[in-house]
C-alpha cells in the first residue's frame, strides 16, 4: 500500500527483559530484531475475506434467532448477557485471526504492532457492518416471510432500543473495538495476555458454571458469599466479577510457569515415582468424584449423572473407533439394546416376559444379551473397510431402533409405547437407585465409569490392545504379521458393545422407561463427536469431551450448565467439530499416538530441523542407489 | 539341483495366479529346503513378489498347490499361514509406524500368545509372565541388528527410524513372529553399499544362526552372488531357470530375460 506509513514510531511497549515464558523457541532471535510492520501495510484482501466471511456468519447466527434466546442469560448483570456474548464473538475471531502470521522457523516475520490492531478492527468493523446491514435490512423490508426463525425483538437487541440508525453506527463501532481488542491482544507481551486470558475464561466460567457453584455452595451453606457473586435473577454481580478478574489475573501472575514446571516434573519422574504421582492424582480425583455429590443437589447430581452416562458410552465407543480403527456410527443399538434388555429383565410391565430380576442380576443377561447382538452385527459389519464400514453401521444402528419400534416386536416390547414403570436399582438390598434420586445413580455411574476405565487402560496394554492398534495402522500386514483381523475387529466390537448397554442399563433404571424415540441416531453421532472432540484414543481426553459437550452444552435430549443452548446445540456441535478438525485435529486433550498420526510429517520436519534424526546416515554415508 | 534326500520345507507344484486373465505365475514348481537360501530374481514383472503374496494368501492361487512342512496352504487366511510359520517383509517398507520399535516386534508375536481379555482384566500371573516373555523375545531379535535398535530407541515410534533401520526393524518383525522360513522381498533395496554389504552378512546369519529357511527377492546381483544357494529366475510368471549363481548368470535365456533378444549371442 503506498499508504504506508513508517514514520509510525511507537510499537506498544516490550519489556526487553521478559523473554517470552510460554512461546519457547519459535519466538527466536529474529522475531525481536525484525521491525514492525507499517500499520496500512495490510494485505486488506486478506482482511476482506475474513470480515466477509465473519459479517455473514454473523448474520446467520442472528437469523437463527440465537441471540434473542440467550439474551435471558446474563454474563455479567446488566452489562453483557450470553445473547449479546453471541453477537461479537465473530469479530473477536476474525480480527484475532487477521493477526496470526504463519511462523516458520528461518523465515522472517515481523513483529507484532500496530499492524496487528489496524487489520483487527478493520476486519471487526467488517462483521460488525454485517450486523449493521442486517440492522437496515430489518427496518425496510419484511424478512419475516422467507426467514421464519428469528423474532422482532432482535431489532430492538441490535438497536439498544434507539433506533435503526444507531444500530448501524454502534454495530460498525462495536466490531472495530473488538476486532481492534483481539488484535491487540497478539501485541502485547505473552505475560499480559495469559493474565488477560485468565480473567476473561475465569468470568466466563463462572458465569456458565453458576447453577453448579450456586447449587454447592447451598450443600456446603455458604450461600452469603455466592449471593456476593451471583445477581438474583443470573449472572455475575459487577462487584463479583471485577472481584473474580482481579482474584484470577493475581493468580495467573503468581502461578506463571507453575502448573507447567509441576506438569514437567511429574513427566520426568520414571518408574515407580511416576506411577506413584499418578496413583496420588487419580485417587485425588476419585476422592473429589465421590465427596462432591454430598453437597449437591438434585439438578447438579442429575447434570453429573448424565455426563457420566455420557462418559460411559464414549469410553466403550473409544475402545471401538480409538484403539481399534473402526468407524462405527451406530453405537447407539448397544446402548438401545442394553436399555431394552435391561427393562424386559426388571420390569413387571414388559409385554412377554418378566422374570423381575434384580437389577444386578439382570445385568449379566444385558451383558450376554448385548454380548450377542455384538456379535451378530459385527460378523458382517466387520469384513468390510472404511467408508463401507460406517454406512453398514449405521444402517445397522438405524435397523435395531426399527425393530423396537416395529409391530413385529411389539408384543415383546411394546412398540412405540415402549416399557414403562421399570424399576430402580437395588444395590445388594443396601441402596435403591432410581431417577428421583439422582446422586445414586452418579454413584452407580460413576462406579461403571471406574470400570470401563479400567478396562480400557488395562486392554490398551496387552497383546489384545496392540493388535488393534496394529489393525488400525495397516489392517493388511497387520494380518500378514500372524493377527487374526476378524476375530480381534469382533473383540473391540464386543468389549466395546458391553460398555455400551452398562449405560443402557443404568439409563433404563434412572429414566424409569424406555422408548424407542430415545434412541436415535443422532446419539451415535453426539458419542461420536464426543470421543472426536475430547480426544479419541484418549480415556482423559474422552471424560473431558463429555464433561465440556454434555455438561455445559447438553446431550440429546439432556440439559447442560447453558440450558439457553438447547435449541442451538447441534449448530454449536457442528461449528466446534469443524473448528476442531481444522485447529487441532487430535482432540482437546490427544492421546500421544494420534498425535503423531496427524502430525507425522511435521514432527518428522521438527526432529530433522533439530538435527535429531538417525544417525546411521551419517556413520554409513548418504549416497545411496 | 543339488537335492538332499530331507523333505523341502516349501513346496509349490504348479502353482498359477491369475490377476483377470493376466497369468502373473504360470505353472511354478519350486522347492526350498530346510536350511537353505533361495534367490528368486527376474525381470520387473516376473512375478516375484505375487509369488510371495501368493505363499503368504494374499492372493488366492487359481491352481496348483503351496505345501508348507508336507502340508497344502491353499484355503488359509494369511493369518493362519503366519502362525504355520512363514513369515515376510515387505517391498515398500510397511511398519506401524506410530507403534513403537518394542511394540512392533511384540505385536507380531500375536500368534504365539494366548492370554485373553480376562487374563489381561484380571493382570494374572499367566498374563505378566507372557508380557515379560514377549518383551524380552522382542529386545532380543532387536539385538540382532547390533546397537540400531536397542535402547532408548526401543520406545521410539517406528517412523521415526532411517529408512535402513526400517528395513531393519521389518526384518525383526518377521524374526519375532516366529517363523521357520522367511520371505525376504528386496531387503535391500534403496540402501547404500555399505548398508547392504552388512545386511547380506546378517541374512547369512539369520540362516545359520537362527536355522531359518530364507526367500529372497533382489535385483541386487552382488547380494544374490553373496547369499543364494540356489537362485531361481522367473520371467513372465515361468521359471527359466534355476541352479547356483554361477550356472545361472551364464544361462542364455536367462540374459535374454534381462536384456532382450539377441543380447545373449
Amino acid at each position: 500500500m503506498s499508504l504506508a506509513a513508517p514514520s509510525d514510531p511507537a510499537p506498544p511497549p516490550r519489556p526487553a527483559s521478559e523473554p517470552a515464558p510460554e512461546t519457547g523457541p519459535s519466538v527466536g532471535g529474529s522475531d525481536d530484531d525484525a521491525p514492525p510492520r507499517p500499520p496500512f501495510a495490510q494485505d486488506w484482501r486478506r482482511i476482506a475475506r475474513m470480515g466477509a466471511i465473519g459479517a455473514v456468519g454473523q448474520i446467520f447466527i442472528s437469523l437463527s434467532n440465537m441471540p434473542v434466546k440467550l439474551d435471558g442469560r446474563a454474563i455479567i448483570e446488566g452489562v453483557l448477557s450470553l445473547g449479546y456474548l453471541s453477537l461479537v464473538v465473530l469479530p473477536l475471531a476474525a480480527g484475532s485471526r487477521v493477526g496470526h502470521q504463519l511462523r516458520r522457523e528461518g523465515v522472517p516475520f515481523h513483529r507484532p504492532g500496530a499492524h496487528e490492531v489496524v487489520g483487527g478492527a478493520a476486519c471487526g468493523a467488517l462483521v460488525g457492518g454485517g450486523l449493521s446491514l442486517l440492522a437496515i435490512l430489518i427496518a425496510n423490508f419484511n424478512l419475516r416471510e422467507p426467514l421464519v426463525n428469528w423474532s422482532p425483538i432482535l431489532a430492538d437487541l441490535l438497536a439498544f432500543n434507539r433506533g435503526t440508525a444507531f444500530a448501524v453506527v454502534i454495530w460498525l463501532a462495536i466490531g472495530a473495538a473488538v476486532g481492534a481488542a483481539a488484535g491487540l491482544l497478539r501485541v502485547v507481551p505473552p505475560l499480559a495476555r495469559r493474565v488477560l486470558w485468565t480473567m476473561v475464561l475465569t468470568l466466563f466460567g463462572a458465569a456458565v458454571l453458576e447453577s453448579l457453584t450456586t447449587d454447592l455452595a447451598e450443600g456446603m451453606g455458604i450461600e452469603a458469599l455466592i449471593d456476593w457473586f451471583y445477581a438474583p435473577r443470573g449472572g455475575l454481580t459487577i462487584t463479583g466479577a471485577i472481584a473474580l478478574a482481579a482474584g484470577s489475573g493475581v493468580l495467573a501472575l503468581v502461578g506463571r510457569g507453575r502448573i507447567k514446571g509441576a506438569k514437567a516434573r511429574i513427566d520426568a519422574l520414571e518408574g515407580p515415582a511416576r506411577n506413584r504421582a499418578q496413583g496420588g492424582l487419580i485417587l485425588a480425583t476419585a476422592a473429589v468424584l465421590v465427596i462432591l455429590p454430598m453437597f449437591a443437589g438434585k439438578l447438579t447430581n442429575e447434570l453429573l449423572a448424565n455426563v457420566g452416562l455420557f462418559v460411559l458410552l464414549a469410553l466403550g465407543l473409544n475402545i471401538v473407533v480409538g484403539l481399534a480403527g473402526i468407524l462405527d456410527l451406530g453405537y447407539v443399538a448397544f446402548f438401545a439394546v442394553g436399555s431394552y434388555s435391561a427393562a424386559v429383565l426388571t420390569a413387571a410391565t414388559s409385554p412377554r416376559i418378566n422374570p423381575e430380576l434384580p437389577w444386578f442380576v439382570a445385568l449379566i443377561g444385558v451383558v450376554i444379551l448385548t454380548g450377542l447382538v455384538g456379535l451378530f452385527i459385527g460378523a458382517p459389519v466387520i469384513r468390510m473397510r472404511g467408508d463401507y464400514l460406517a454406512i453398514v453401521t449405521l444402517g445397522f444402528g438405524e435397523i435395531i431402533r426399527l425393530l423396537f419400534l416395529s409391530d413385529w416386536l411389539s408384543g415383546w416390547f411394546g412398540g412405540s409405547q415402549g416399557i414403562t414403570n421399570i424399576p430402580g436399582a437395588e444395590i445388594f438390598g443396601l441402596a435403591e437407585v432410581a431417577g428421583t434420586d439422582p446422586r445414586s445413580v452418579f454413584y452407580l455411574v460413576l462406579a461403571f465409569c471406574a470400570i470401563a476405565i479400567y478396562v480400557s487402560w488395562r486392554l490398551e496394554r496387552s497383546r489384545i490392545g496392540r493388535a488393534w492398534m496394529a489393525v488400525r495402522e495397516d489392517e493388511t500386514v497387520a494380518e500378514a504379521m500372524g493377527i487374526n483381523t476378524v476375530n480381534v475387529k469382533l473383540l473391540a466390537f464386543v468389549v466395546g458393545a458391553v460398555l455400551g448397554s452398562f449405560s443402557g442399563a443404568i439409563f433404563s433404571a434412572k429414566v424409569g422407561s424406555v422408548f424407542p424415540a430415545s434412541f436415535l441416531i443422532l446419539v451415535s453421532i453426539v458419542i461420536l463427536v464426543v470421543v472426536i472432540f475430547g480426544g479419541m484414543g484418549n480415556i482423559v481426553g474422552v471424560i473431558a469431551g463429555s464433561a465440556v459437550l454434555i455438561g455445559v452444552l447438553g446431550g440429546p435430549k439432556q440439559p447442560g450448565l447453558l440450558a439457553e443452548f438447547s435449541e442451538f446445540k447441534l449448530l454449536i456441535y457442528g461449528a466446534l467439530l469443524v473448528w476442531m478438525m481444522l485447529a487441532r485435529p487430535e482432540g482437546l486433550i490427544p492421546s500421544v499416538r494420534r498425535t503423531r498420526e496427524l502430525h507425522q510429517e511435521e514432527l518428522a520436519q521438527d526432529a530433522w530441523l533439530r538435527g535429531q534424526t538417525e544417525d546411521d546416515h551419517l556413520e554409513n554415508g548418504e549416497g545411496r542407489s | 539341483m543339488n537335492a538332499p534326500a530331507v523333505e523341502p520345507i516349501l513346496e509349490t507344484r504348479d502353482l498359477s495366479v491369475d490377476f483377470g486373465g493376466l497369468k502373473a505365475l504360470d505353472g511354478l514348481d519350486m522347492a526350498v529346503y530346510p536350511g537353505e537360501i533361495v534367490s528368486v530374481i527376474g525381470p520387473n514383472g516376473a512375478g516375484k513378489t505375487t509369488l510371495f503374496n501368493a505363499i503368504t494368501a494374499t492372493v488366492a492361487a487359481s491352481e496348483g498347490d503351496i505345501r508348507f512342512e508336507g502340508e497344502s496352504l491353499i484355503g488359509l487366511d494369511p493369518n493362519r499361514v503366519t502362525s504355520r510359520g512363514i513369515a515376510r517383509t515387505f517391498q515398500n517398507v510397511r511398519l506401524f509406524a506410530n507403534m513403537t520399535v518394542l511394540e512392533n516386534v511384540m505385536v507380531s508375536q500375536h500368534c504365539r500368545t494366548r492370554q485373553s481379555v480376562f487374563g489381561a482384566l484380571l493382570y494374572t500371573k499367566a498374563f505378566r509372565d507372557e508380557e515379560a516373555e514377549i518383551t524380552e523375545r522382542g529386545k532380543e531379535v532387536l539385538s540382532f541388528f547390533g546397537h540400531r535398535l536397542v535402547g532408548y530407541r526401543f520406545d521410539q515410534p517406528a517412523y521415526t527410524l532411517s529408512y535402513a533401520n526400517r528395513r531393519r526393524l521389518e526384518i525383526a518383525r518377521a524374526m519375532a513372529t516366529q517363523p521357520k522360513l522367511i520371505l525376504l522381498d528386496e531387503p535391500v533395496a534403496g540402501m547404500n553399499p555399505t548398508e547392504s554389504a552388512e545386511l547380506t552378512g546378517l541374512i547369512g546369519r539369520l540362516r545359520d544362526e537362527w536355522g531359518f529357511a530364507i526367500v529372497v527377492i533382489e535385483h541386487d546381483m552382488e547380494v544374490v552372488r553373496e547369499v543364494s544357494d540356489r537362485v531361481v529366475v522367473l520371467d513372465h510368471g515361468v521359471k527359466i531357470a534355476e541352479g547356483d549363481y554361477a550356472d545361472v548368470s551364464t544361462d542364455p535365456q536367462v540374459i535374454e530375460a534381462y536384456l532382450g533378444h539377441g543380447a545373449s549371442a
